[in-house]
């Protein structure tokens, strides 16, 4: 126990001598979550749009009005002719044109049915897609209200129901997401690096010849990492419940033991790395390649499993990545129970299982 | 016994780093291991200490297989790596500690085996191995290795990249270890540190030349070795190697040294031959045989 502690205490002493390591470890999960909160967002709000009323009517003002009361629009400008949507989106000062036909109001009495067009500019398909729908939105409820004062009329009206994420705000996709990025690459590089770098410096040779066996060499320089990846965890919840207002509806302390397993799970990797590395650049390489890419694009995590092809859907059931977000967000969002998440839970357990086992017979005792 | 050899070969590929070595270093021996870079010191040392396994012949260590008993062998044994291998963040102070806890002892326990040599650090003890010079790097990591009071002492290489004075201080307090009981093992490229061990092994690309204690390899040298001088040392190594009667020659400090094929030599013809040749401020005089003279002639020999 003596052994473990003081080889603890020297691997803290390495961490917190080294920049590199307090920056990776303290610096990163604050920047990523600020990063991915404030700038890469797919919601709205304050949009710029343009006008062209052709009809300067009472109902188009009505609606007109509605749209410029949303937080999620700013009226830019009015414009006169179609001949100047081209020119006005070229400037880029507006992300869509909303164009309403002559005779609009005309045609709503009469015929029932009068035309609008959204014209956005879909360089930013996202923001397009969105502006698009809520525009739509605004313009139904203008229906819905319109209609029920004037004449009742058979409609079929489809009524959507975003669960969980009503407002689809994507920092309930980034926290977690952010948080399994994180982690991995807490957990999974810093040892693997801290493990080569005894290698390369030539310290492992005195380590090896020694009284500390393998287990205990792993152990301590795995044991750090577990305790700086927890508070990273617990970093990252608090900054996306105080700060976006990412809600945590199940159990803190389950999400606290699926996130230490989870941090085991890539701590094992590390290690894995770190027994097929001989020096600190290939342990790099191969974390940041090796995990931290399928970690970004495969787990879900920014792109859905669901819309990619067939052959990346299963090859991403082998990132424990994937499993560790499916588990944290059933746990924040839908207030999951062990009982619901419980296989995802077994094939995190699964995986750390393997890897341990493949790292401690890959684990040598000599040089070579 | 405190180390035994047998037979141990090592080859990485199929270059043959160590090939068929047999020795035995006595308890309590400073025995040394003499040989230029790449003459497989490095992986002979690995191979007793655990860290390589030989394809190719036996090893004890403290009485222990280096194979079977692993585990004993890297509780009793003290290694210093030829490349400096402290944690370069961790003060003297920290390191010290460090090993002395992974070997479950105290600094203060083992204190009076390193006492000297820590006196001469102890007043950075406070400063980061990085920043030390080569001379103090080399005191810390002769003490982390003592720190367990071991049976058995490996030093590979100690004293390379060290300053002259620090040579020599390093050396008399591996005197002082020995006389604490201590079996040494330590390996160098100089030469002239060959004269301060119990006994020698001289060792050429994997080889074991010769292994005896260092006075008696020089007397049992048959050869007259000669020094010669001229005021022009490159068109002297030329015309002495064009001698019909020459041996050996090669360049040594300030002198050449020239041996003759002959026992009945006379350096009255060599000095004509010479003096012929428009040599001036001519100098041969008998020299006295070194470490290194046998080493040239056993390489070439070989070769």
């Amino acid at each position: 126990m003596k052994r473990f502690i003081g080889f603890v205490t020297k691997e803290f002493y390495h961490i917190f001598r080294d920049k590199r390591s307090m920056f990776i470890l303290f610096g990163m999960p604050i920047a990523q979550i600020m990063l991915f909160g404030f700038a890469i967002t797919n919601e709205i709000n304050n949009v710029n749009i343009a006008i062209l009323d052709q009809s300067k009517d009472n109902e188009t003002h009505k609606i007109i009005n509605k749209i410029s009361a949303s937080p999620y629009f700013h009226i830019e400008q009015e414009i006169n002719s179609e001949a100047q949507i081209e020119s006005i989106f070229k400037k880029g000062k507006v992300k869509a044109v909303l164009v309403f036909q002559n005779n609009f109001i005309k045609d709503l009495q009469t015929k029932k049915q009068a035309k609008v067009q959204i014209i956005t500019d879909a360089t930013d398909p996202n923001i397009a897609n969105t502006i698009t729908n809520y525009i739509n939105a605004i313009l139904q409820n203008y229906l819905l209200e319109n209609n029920a004062i004037n004449q009742p009329n058979y409609q079929i009206q489809t009524q959507t129901q975003l669960y969980y994420n009503p407002e689809l705000k994507s920092v309930f996709t980034f926290v977690p997401g952010v948080m399994t990025v994180i982690l991995m690459l807490v957990s999974a590089m810093m040892t693997s690096i801290s493990i080569t770098r005894e290698k390369e410096l030539g310290t492992m040779e005195i380590l090896l010849v020694s009284p500390l066996n393998p287990l205990q060499v792993i152990l301590g320089k795995v044991f750090p990492y577990i305790f700086l990846s927890v508070i990273n965890a617990i970093v990252i919840v608090t900054l996306g419940v105080f700060v976006f207002g990412m809600p945590v509806q199940g159990s803190l302390f389950l999400l606290a033991l699926e996130s230490i397993l989870f941090i085991i799970t890539a701590l094992s990797l590390g290690i894995l790395i770190s027994t097929v590395s001989n020096s600190q650049q290939t342990a790099m390489m191969l974390s940041l390649m090796g995990l931290m890419l399928p970690v970004i694009i495969l787990s879900g995590f920014i792109f859905p499993i669901s819309s990619m092809p067939l052959p990346l859907q299963i090859i991403s059931n082998i990132i424990p990545a994937k499993w560790f977000i499916i588990i944290i967000k059933a746990i924040m969002l839908k207030g999951a129970t062990i009982q619901i998440i419980w296989k995802e839970t077994l094939i995190l357990i699964g995986m750390t299982l393997f890897f341990i086992g493949l790292s401690i017979k890959k684990y040598k005792i000599r040089l070579e | 016994m405190s180390i035994q050899v047998q037979n141990i070969s090592k080859s990485y590929q199929n270059n043959l780093a160590v090939n068929a070595l047999t020795f035995e270093v006595k308890e309590g021996e400073l025995f040394g291991l003499i040989g230029p870079d790449g003459a497989g010191k490095t992986t002979l040392f690995r191979i007793l200490t655990t860290l390589l396994l030989a394809n190719e012949g036996t090893a004890t260590v403290a009485g222990f297989d280096v194979v079977k008993d692993y585990k004993s062998i890297r509780s009793v044994v003290g290694y210093m790596p030829g490349k400096f291998s402290l944690y370069q963040d961790l003060t003297i102070e920290e390191n010290l500690n460090f090993f002395a806890t992974i070997f479950g002892t105290k600094l203060e326990e083992n204190y009076d085996l390193i006492k000297d040599i820590y006196v001469q650090i102890e007043p950075f003890k406070k400063r980061r191995a990085g920043k030390l010079s080569g001379g103090m790097k080399q005191k810390l990591a002769l003490c982390c290795a003592l720190i367990h009071k071991p049976k058995v002492l490996f030093l590979d290489e100690p004293t390379t990249g060290v300053d002259p004075v620090s040579r020599k201080e390093f050396w008399e307090m591996l005197k002082r270890l020995q006389q604490k009981g201590i079996t040494i093992l330590v390996s160098t490229p100089y030469m002239d540190e060959a004269a301060l061990c119990d006994r020698i092994a001289l060792i050429q690309k994997g080889s074991i030349l010769k292994i005896d204690t260092p006075d008696q390899i020089i007397q049992n040298y048959d050869k007259t070795i000669y020094d010669v001088q001229s005021k022009n040392t490159h068109q002297l190594l030329h015309d002495l190697k064009n001698y019909p009667t020459q041996y050996s020659v090669f360049a040594f400090g300030e002198f050449i040294h020239y041996i003759d094929k002959n026992e009945a030599f006379n350096s009255d013809e060599l000095e004509n031959y010479l003096k012929e040749k428009g040599h001036q401020e001519l100098v041969i005089k008998k020299s006295k045989t070194t470490i290194e003279d046998v080493f040239m002639d056993l390489t070439n020999l070989k070769q």
